[in-house]
């Protein structure tokens, strides 16, 4: 990385669980009250350079969304630093920051359904003063025709607009903020296909234009595929990898990232053969009880002793830049690059 | 504010819909005409003690007084005209009800969306307290503190606001908290805005529809507690009789054929509480998604 613009230094979220006072009683009776704590984001390190787009997927519950959330300032982390150009985005449990900004996955949750657009796209303006209250009319027509609304439409209620429609919405809200970074979290999860498509247009055509840093939280890979630079793949609260998009989609060297990969449904494969899409073996283990070592290990047809014990850090990739933090990473035929001890 | 006009329209227009609502609200509407106009009105000023002659004491209704007039409903023991005695007490009770119901909805509503918003030891405490007093007898609160606090209007809706903050802290709480989850207050905490404005601007328009069914009801409450507390002879000064003492005061009359002293009063009581109730049931259901076509 030549140009680190916004740092996530090892960052971890725990979410505590907080005990009433019946549950505290109960505990010192002897009673068992559940208190461990459920780790959704472990120590994470991230860099993205200015202007680029960092893709985040995983599997539902592996943390991407509280890392894009601890990211866009929203929750501050249990431990570690969030920085953009050498500035902390939150201060004293407070997001600071205007220059980072962030788009909902449910566009029929994320606004406030009593506020008018006009009013919901200028409040964050007007109230951090970006725009006089003179000029705030223009101000958000210029936004809403930004992205494909008609600047008549700031009179209506979010209500009376569709689902797409509404996304269009909370992106002029976060853009009329001049934000230097977006977190997308699941920007198109929510939405039809066919709009699904328009919505990521938008975003290709404002990342052209705006020249925004953007990261952008999927699970759906082949989304990520078209917007980002590069892809970190996390699980259970870790980043087990990471690396520039084509390389990463080529040949992913975590087990986890290929296997990922591959329960995508295709038709073809990459030789051409027809294939049915092979499943990850298990289930996601609950994050109250990480496994120890690798995170991964438990369902890893590579693991060995040492993935039982010692958790990986990341490393540098084999081939094609990036990291993966795997003490077995598979080579291009799919099997370990070193032999499997233990 | 053409959209609040907008929807408070389609509201109306719902509302219209069912005639007993419609009936209630045509009924609060005259009481609420009578009251304000009382002074107008009424033939007696019920609290000018020189207007009342004690020959005029206990008639029944339709009986003509000293004063050359009708006694429509009657005369209590002191001689007051019954239907002068009953608007200016419905005056008291719409006032009393009103000032406490909405300053309980002032101070309970502020409870629970803090301790929604901000959590931790405030909301264990501030919600604790809450759940204390609901679970004791409303009345038992006010009687305490009016026994405390001795007689007089800010006493009483001292009392009142007292002993009904609880209801509109718990639904602003539950509601509050359920808001809080929301997509959109989250967008709020990203832009970033103050807590002040996340509370106010975002969180307390999007909880107003449960607050305003309570506060319907509440008011109802506030003046039946009120008349209970009057009967009881905690509420306000003898001078100025409200709807629950004229009640009280005819109570030893009943038993001697002279019904009229307590059973209007007790009418003019039923028929603002039970209308203020239909109207509120109207509201809620009309707030309720589930009942929504």
């Amino acid at each position: 990385m030549s140009e680190c613009f916004l740092r996530l230094e090892r960052v971890s979220k725990r979410f505590e669980p907080r005990l009433s006072l019946g549950d505290r009683i109960a505990a010192r009776l002897g009673a068992t009250v559940e208190t461990r704590s459920v780790h959704a984001v472990d120590e994470v390190s991230l860099a993205v350079a200015r202007g680029e787009t960092l893709g985040l997927v995983g599997e539902s519950g592996c943390g991407k969304s509280t890392l894009g959330r601890i990211a866009a300032g929203i929750i501050a982390p249990s431990q570690g630093e969030v920085t953009l150009d050498g500035e902390p985005v939150m201060s004293e449990g407070r997001k600071r920051s205007t220059r980072i900004q962030m788009v909902f996955q449910d566009p029929f949750a994320s606004l406030d359904p009593r506020m008018r657009v006009g009013e919901i796209i200028a409040e964050g303006p007007l109230y951090h003063g970006l725009v006089p209250a003179v000029g705030a009319r223009s101000y958000v027509a210029r936004w809403m025709e930004r992205v494909g609304l008609h600047a008549e439409q700031a009179e209506r209620f979010p209500h009376q607009f569709s689902g797409g429609q509404r996304q269009r919405i909370a992106v002029a809200r976060a853009l009329a903020m001049q934000p230097d970074v977006l977190v997308c979290d699941e920007p198109v999860a929510s939405l039809d296909v066919s709009i699904q498509a328009q919505i990521i247009n938008l975003f290709l055509e404002l990342r052209r234009d705006l020249a925004i840093t953007c990261i952008f939280i999927s699970h759906d890979l082949s989304v990520v595929r078209h917007l980002a630079d590069r892809i970190a793949v996390m699980y259970l609260g870790r980043i087990v990898e990471i690396g520039p998009r084509d390389v990463l989609y080529e040949q992913p060297e975590h087990p986890y990232a290929r296997a990922l990969l591959d329960s995508v449904p295709r038709l073809v494969t990459r030789t051409g053969t027809r294939v049915e899409f092979r499943t990850i073996a298990g289930e996601i283990p609950s994050p109250l009880e990480p496994p120890a070592g690798c995170r991964f290990n438990p369902r890893c047809p590579f693991a060995s002793a040492d993935c039982r014990i010692r958790p990986p850090g990341l490393m540098a990739r084999h081939v094609g830049g990036g990291e993966v933090a795997c003490y077995h990473p598979l080579g291009e035929d799919g099997q370990p690059l070193r032999e499997c001890v233990g | 504010m053409s959209g609040f006009m907008e929807q408070l329209r389609a509201f109306w227009v719902e509302f219209r819909e069912s005639g007993i609502a419609v009936a209630a609200l045509f009924v609060i509407a005259l009481i609420l005409v009578l009251a304000l106009l009382a002074p107008v009105i009424a033939p007696q000023d019920p609290y000018d003690l020189t207007g009342l002659s004690l020959r005029d004491a206990r008639r029944p209704p339709g009986h003509v007084g000293s004063a050359g007039y009708m006694h429509l409903l009657g005369t209590d023991a002191q001689g007051r005209d019954l239907f002068s005695a009953i608007l200016y007490g419905l005056r008291i009770s719409i006032q009393m009800g009103l000032a406490a119901g909405l300053a309980a909805l002032l101070l309970g509503a502020s409870v629970g969306l803090a301790a929604a918003y901000f959590g931790g030891r405030f909301e264990t405490f501030a919600m604790r307290i809450v759940d204390l007093q609901l679970s004791f007898p409303a009345i038992l609160l006010a009687l305490i503190l009016v026994a405390l606090l001795g007689q007089g209007k800010a006493q009483l809706i001292a009392a009142l606001v007292a002993a009904q903050y609880a209801y509109f802290a718990r639904t602003a709480y539950g509601a509050a908290k359920a808001e809080r989850r929301k997509d959109y207050i989250e967008a709020a905490v990203a832009t970033p805005l103050s807590d002040k404005r996340i509370l106010f601007r975002h969180l307390l328009p999007n909880c107003m529809p449960p607050l305003i069914v309570v506060a319907t009801v509440q008011i109802a409450n506030s003046i039946a507690l009120e008349a209970t507390l009057s009967f009881l002879g905690l509420g306000l000064p003898v001078t100025e009789p409200s709807l629950g003492m004229l009640i009280s005061n005819g109570f030893q009359y009943m038993m001697s054929g002279r019904y009229w002293i307590s059973v209007y009063p007790g009418v003019a009581l039923i028929i603002l509480i039970v209308a203020i109730n239909l109207v509120g049931d109207q509201i809620r259901d009309q707030f309720n998604p589930r009942l929504r076509r």
